[in-house]
């Protein structure tokens, strides 16, 4: 029962990590119709950004402000100078430029930061909180991660609901064509959502990597998981991608404390292969079969 | 279409000779590096079969040269003594199999979805021998003896002399026969698979069965080359196979240009001999380990990235385009190529 309890914290802990990536790869599908494979490398080099603030003396929280900061610039970067020429190519070129970007961040990252595995802090505490003599399975770093993991939900839900940009960067994604006619300026609303869907994968880095380590391939695996959850959603449907990603957070933390942490990955990518095969729109979506 | 078949096959057996005859010439570190381009342009040729004429992307090809490899190191566990010649089949056979299973999975799969799902692919399996340590071997791996030269050869015959003949000779059969292949009526259903799935189907093509066979041949190749790899190395662990490797092939045949076999050869060339030239360019200005060990990802990375943006038909598109306009410069030339091709040697455009 103990290990039960403990394995479902730390199962709905990462699955608000993945979920926060799913997300990140959720808006991006939604605007530019891309895949980008390189969510989980961005987040990796941010963190590592961060990690080079800390130790040049300044506060975690200056750190954790310039990590979310780079992220946001390195993925309007990405999408106004490589994203934005292949638009127009075959799908496949899209990927592979996602995939070559990955690659080219895993290298930069220990070529300017160093390739031996490093921690990275957390700025609350690890351990297990009690009350009284009640041991709880929850540490304050854990509260910290689903509590900012919600609150950035929150914004988005606002920024997208309540806020003139972010109807029109729904108009943008939902239809650019006629969303140009009415003086949307479509380029700047993908711009500005790669930038945003970036700054989730900077923030899933930071609340990651105190408990995985930093080193140059740390968000492989995260990125496998959050695009599952992301699948399992539906990719269309942001509320359907954090379902999903808490699933698969839950699912993953059973079977690496009961079966063994190394089979995770392959239990990550059954559930995506099974999820394909039987329910390829999603578990939440309703539409017509992908052939994207 | 005999006489062309007949040409294919001097031309071959002709490079072979020739290939022989280089092996003597240079030096053993050569010779281990020959071997080494054989063994990517195995790998690279299978999945330019996939990627670049069938249209399914796999970032999983590393995945499939763990279990190519892995097969042959379980064997030569077991069996040290095992002819060389039993090793690669099973490997084939194996990895042609798991490909099967894969390419079933995949050809239900399209674009994002399939890349995603070989992805987690290639995450998931270096982890499969750290869980099942005492049949893998764990993180150390296991470790494969080099393949001894007959004795026929003589006693001071080298060792990777013996493995660049092997190599070689798996790498120019697998051309070959992949030549022949893509020149077949299967090889015009792969590609009018890729070209247009819906008119494909509509001309009476299955095009999963089409798909699934395209996985299946391009395993089996991954396979052939995971097995090489394996006696290349002398050890079989996690750490030789992670996603970098697959990344690695689609660098590949993304450089030599995508859907060309011979683009795969040279993009093979291009990825054995780039961390030869930057630890040497790393020694010479004393670069930091760090920096020396992942510049070659890093160019992989940037060559993907501009290939993408400026050439996206790579070295072999590039080649060709060349050819085109000293073949229009210079009539005699084309006359040249019609008496050595034939007229019906048509290159694919590439997409």
């Amino acid at each position: 029962m103990r290990t039960f309890l403990i394995l479902t914290v730390s199962g709905i802990t990462n699955g608000f990590v993945y979920a926060i990536v799913a997300l990140a790869l959720v808006m991006i599908w939604r605007a530019t119709r891309v895949i980008n494979y390189a969510q989980g490398a961005m987040g990796m080099f941010t963190t590592y950004i961060a990690l080079y603030v800390i130790s040049h003396g300044f506060t975690y929280w200056l750190a954790f402000v310039i990590a979310l900061g780079s992220g946001l610039v390195l993925g309007a970067v990405v999408e106004r100078v490589l994203v934005r020429p292949v638009e127009a190519r075959p799908p496949l070129n899209v990927v592979i430029l996602s995939l070559g970007l990955l690659i080219l961040l895993e290298a930069l990252a220990p070529m300017l930061f160093g390739g031996q595995i490093r921690s990275f802090p957390a700025p609350l505490s690890r351990v297990d909180l009690k009350v009284g003599s009640t041991q709880l399975y929850i540490s304050p770093f854990d509260i910290f991660t689903v509590g900012a993991v919600l609150a950035v939900m929150a914004l988005l839900v606002v920024f997208f609901q309540r806020t003139d940009i972010g109807l029109r960067m729904r108009a943008a994604a939902f239809n650019p064509e006629v969303a140009r006619l009415l003086g949307i300026r479509v380029g700047r609303m993908l711009t500005l959502g790669w930038g945003l869907a970036a700054l989730l994968g900077a923030l899933a880095g930071l609340l990651i990597s105190p408990a995985i380590f930093l080193y140059p391939t740390n968000m492989d695996e995260v990125l496998v998981f959050g695009f599952t959850g992301a699948i399992l959603g539906g990719l269309e449907s942001p509320a359907g991608a954090v379902v999903g990603a808490l699933v698969i957070g839950l699912v993953l933390s059973y079977v690496g404390g009961y079966l063994g942490s190394e089979l995770e990955t392959m239990g990550g990518f059954l559930i995506l292969i099974a999820v394909l095969m039987v329910r390829p729109q999603g578990l939440f979506a309703f539409g017509s079969r992908r052939q994207a | 279409m005999r006489s062309a078949l007949a040409r294919r096959v001097a031309f071959f057996v002709g490079l072979a000779a020739l290939l022989v005859i280089v092996t003597y010439q240079v030096d053993a570190f050569t010779n281990y590096n020959i071997a080494g381009i054989a063994i990517f342009a195995t790998a690279a040729a299978g999945l330019t079969v996939l990627t670049g004429i069938n249209g399914q992307l796999s970032l999983g090809h590393g995945a499939l040269m763990a279990v190519g490899a892995y097969t042959t190191s379980l064997l030569l566990k077991q069996r040290p003594d095992l002819p060389l010649i039993l090793t690669l089949v099973t490997a084939i056979v194996t990895t042609g199999a798991a490909g099967a299973v894969v390419g079933a999975a995949a050809a239900r799969l399209r674009g994002p979805y399939l890349a995603g799902a070989t992805l987690a692919l290639a995450v998931a399996v270096p982890q499969i021998p750290i869980h099942f340590a005492n049949i893998f071997g764990g993180n150390q791996g296991l470790s494969v003896p080099p393949p001894i030269p007959p004795k026929a050869l003589g006693s001071n015959f080298p060792n990777e002399r013996w493995l660049a003949w092997i190599a070689l000779a798996a790498a120019l059969l697998t051309l070959f026969l992949l030549a022949n292949l893509v020149r077949s009526s299967t090889g015009r259903k792969l590609r009018a698979v890729y070209d247009n799935e819906v008119a494909a189907q509509l001309a009476g093509m299955d095009v999963a069965r089409t798909q699934v066979l395209a996985f299946v041949i391009s395993a089996a190749c991954a396979g052939l080359a995971g097995a090489l790899f394996a006696y290349w190395v002398g050890i079989t662990a996690p750490t030789g196979f992670t996603l970098a490797l697959s990344l690695q092939l689609l660098s590949a045949i993304v450089i030599g240009g995508l859907g060309s076999l011979f683009g795969a050869v040279l993009g093979a060339y291009v990825v054995v001999y780039i961390p030869v030239f930057t630890s040497t360019v790393a020694t010479n200005l004393n670069l930091s380990t760090d920096i020396a060990n992942n510049l070659p990802l890093a160019i992989y990375g940037v060559v993907l990235i501009v290939a993408m943006l400026a050439f996206p038909s790579g070295i072999q598109g590039g080649l060709a385009t060349a050819g085109r306009w000293s073949l229009q410069r210079f009539p005699v030339l084309r006359f040249a190529r019609q008496r050595l091709t034939g007229p019906e040697s048509i290159t694919h455009a590439t997409k």
